[in-house]
């Protein structure tokens, strides 16, 4: 696989040593003493953590590492025991979640939550914010909304032209595939006009075909001056595009960095990617002997 | 076997008061159930409840009929949002257990003797739509009195007066939901259906849009318990949970997610009601069937309940629906 740009890394992203917790120069989330516990389990139990503007931060960690949940924390899904964390400087405390989508921190989910029996386009259009025609009484006369309408349409055909899904726009929603219903899911999330965008596990089920072009367009995320939040399991994605690397483990932070460091550190590579990342998987299993020395 | 006082019969089904009652009432539904997902199993509650406001408010506090009817209205909006408030939050199908208790408890209280004074108790009410000083609903019927229409469609003036005025609501019933959801608040109402979590990601308050559409659907079928009573005496025992499955067949016979197809299931509904309660005990006394005339009488509901359940299985969407829904139901 070929990119035709080589994705422009920032560097200089934080203030200090690269340690769990450390400042950034311009944090656009900040998280304080956050902990949530389900029964006995501490799910998540971050202390301080500084989610960094303008850049894309992977967030890594083993399964049941508190990704998904710290997710749901910090878009208002779920609400933690105690703590607080603010968003560009507004504190999200309490902060129902269709609130903090309104405020421009818009997220995907791990099971893609594509709208079944919606159109293509109406996924799309559902996506902008501040419709006048979804007040009920100004909705019952077109004159309130006809014509945004017919803007936020044009808006959609942009992005799906983009999302190379403007061929399925009448089609529901429910026949495109997986990998498509990732990239619609994406491109309704662009619809709100976000300033955080956090994608959860955006690869996971999606062929290596498509693998590519959705790179290019979380990439093209940063390029159009957005901020990325992203939970992935697949180590070369988060190596080829992230520009920092939280990576969580039993909830806590426990490592961050830009990504050349961050996954060398061999604490992280031995408890948190295995220690197997570059065997044969047939060796790990011991199914398959594998010759050695071949090839290289 | 008189074929025709059958087919006359069958044929006057499609235009009465009860169709048109029902018709608004599925409309509801379809309203909560087919554009915003939500689980009511108590629509017999909000229309029992339009029609007792109705009554209780031109017999007991005097009202003219048409504030007695907006009265009906208004409680059915009250009692959408006492349902609503604490039972939008649980999954759909908690939301349906909790309806139709609610719906049983609103019929109780207009069956128990604790109030009989103002509901009339198991005996109902009777006597509002005709009052003495000239503020009752028949009082204002504009039409002299005589016969009209031909065939099976001969109504007197009283009850072609329940027609008009209940068509007049059924249209602007209709054009509501269709203006609705035309527009990008019935994109979110559908959303929503879909995936209220994913509507949610995207900045809509999802619990205000629920309510919204639970209190529309609700005034729907009150004004169907309206019409329903504008047209006769109005008792408690109507209101059991079978009328509320009656709906549900109207509903998904047309197609839950359609505009029209509430209103001509409603119709389907009664037509092949009328000729089953026509043809059955006919077929009965002709020894045709084995069974008595009463027991005849009853297994139309036998088929009913046969004919829903043929409905869900290989026509889920309703002779309107669309049919790529059946391709992609859940």
């Amino acid at each position: 696989m070929s990119s035709s740009k080589k994705p422009q890394k920032t560097t200089d992203i934080h203030i200090g040593d690269a340690v769990p917790g450390c400042k950034k120069k311009d944090p656009m989330v900040v998280i304080d003493h956050v902990k949530k516990s389900f029964g006995g389990l501490t799910a998540v139990d971050v202390e301080h953590l500084e989610i960094p503007s303008g850049v894309i931060t992977a967030l890594i960690g083993p399964n049941g590492a508190g990704k998904t949940t710290l997710f749901n924390l910090l878009t208002g899904f779920d609400t933690p025991d105690t703590g607080n964390w603010s968003f560009m400087g507004t504190s999200l405390s309490g902060v129902p979640s269709f609130k903090v989508a309104q405020m421009g921190q818009v997220r995907t989910f791990q099971l893609t939550k594509a709208l079944s029996l919606l159109t293509v386009t109406d996924n799309m259009k559902l996506g902008a914010k501040g419709q006048n025609g979804e007040s009920i009484f100004r909705a019952l006369f077109p004159g309130f909304w006809k014509k945004q309408d017919e803007e936020i349409e044009a808006k959609a055909m942009e992005l799906l032209k983009r999302f190379k899904l403007d061929a399925k726009k009448d089609d529901f929603a429910a026949s495109l595939s997986g990998g498509q219903r990732k990239l619609l899911e994406m491109a309704r999330a662009l619809m709100t006009d976000p300033t955080l965008v956090m994608l959860d596990e955006p690869m996971a089920g999606v062929n290596p075909a498509l693998t590519q072009s959705l790179l290019d367009h979380v990439i093209s995320l940063k390029e159009d001056g957005m901020t990325v939040l992203f939970v992935e399991h697949d180590m070369h994605m988060v190596r080829h595009i992230a520009d920092w690397v939280v990576v969580m483990a039993e909830g806590q932070v426990v490592a961050e960095g830009p990504p050349e460091t961050v996954m060398k550190e061999q604490a992280v590579i031995d408890a948190y990617l295995g220690a197997h990342q570059e065997t044969d998987l047939g060796e790990v299993t011991g199914r398959i002997n594998i010759i050695k020395g071949e090839g290289k | 076997m008189d074929w025709g006082s059958i087919l006359n019969n069958t044929l006057a089904g499609f235009l009465t008061p009860t169709t048109i009652a029902f018709a608004l009432a599925a409309l509801g539904l379809a309203m909560h159930f087919g554009f915003a997902g939500l689980l009511n199993f108590g629509i017999a509650g909000f229309m029992a409840i339009g029609g007792y406001g109705y009554a209780i408010s031109v017999l007991t506090f005097g009202f003219p009929w048409w504030l007695g009817m907006l009265v009906g209205i208004l409680g059915s909006v009250i009692f959408a949002l006492i349902l609503g408030i604490p039972t939008l939050r649980l999954r759909g199908d908690y939301l349906a257990i909790a309806t139709i208790a609610a719906a049983e408890i609103a019929r109780l209280l207009f069956l128990t003797t604790a109030f009989t004074d103002v509901t009339g108790s198991a005996d109902g009410l009777f006597g509002f739509n005709t009052r003495p000083d000239g503020s009752g609903f028949q009082n204002s019927n504009p039409i002299p009195a005589g016969t009209y229409g031909f065939g099976p469609f001969t109504y007197n003036e009283q009850t072609l007066w329940v027609l008009l005025f209940g068509v007049i609501v059924l249209a602007v019933a209709v054009w509501f939901l269709w203006a609705l959801m035309r527009s990008p608040w019935g994109r979110v109402i559908k959303g929503i259906r879909e995936d209220e979590e994913a509507v949610r990601s995207l900045g809509k308050n999802v619990f205000a849009y629920k309510l919204q559409a639970l209190v529309i659907g609700g005034v729907f079928g009150a004004m169907g318990g309206i019409v329903y009573t504008a047209a006769q005496n109005i008792s408690p025992g109507v209101y059991v949970t079978s009328l509320t499955f009656f709906i549900w067949t109207s509903l998904l016979l047309g197609g839950a997610a359609t505009i029209f197809g509430p209103v001509i299931g409603a119709v389907i509904f009664w037509v092949i009601q009328a000729f089953l309660s026509n043809v059955l005990p006919e077929l009965a006394t002709s020894g045709i069937l084995p069974v008595s005339t009463t027991q005849a009488s009853t297994l139309r509901f036998v088929l009913v309940g046969i004919g829903l359940m043929l409905l869900v299985i290989y026509r889920p969407q309703g002779i309107f629906g669309d049919k790529r829904e059946l391709t992609f139901v859940k």
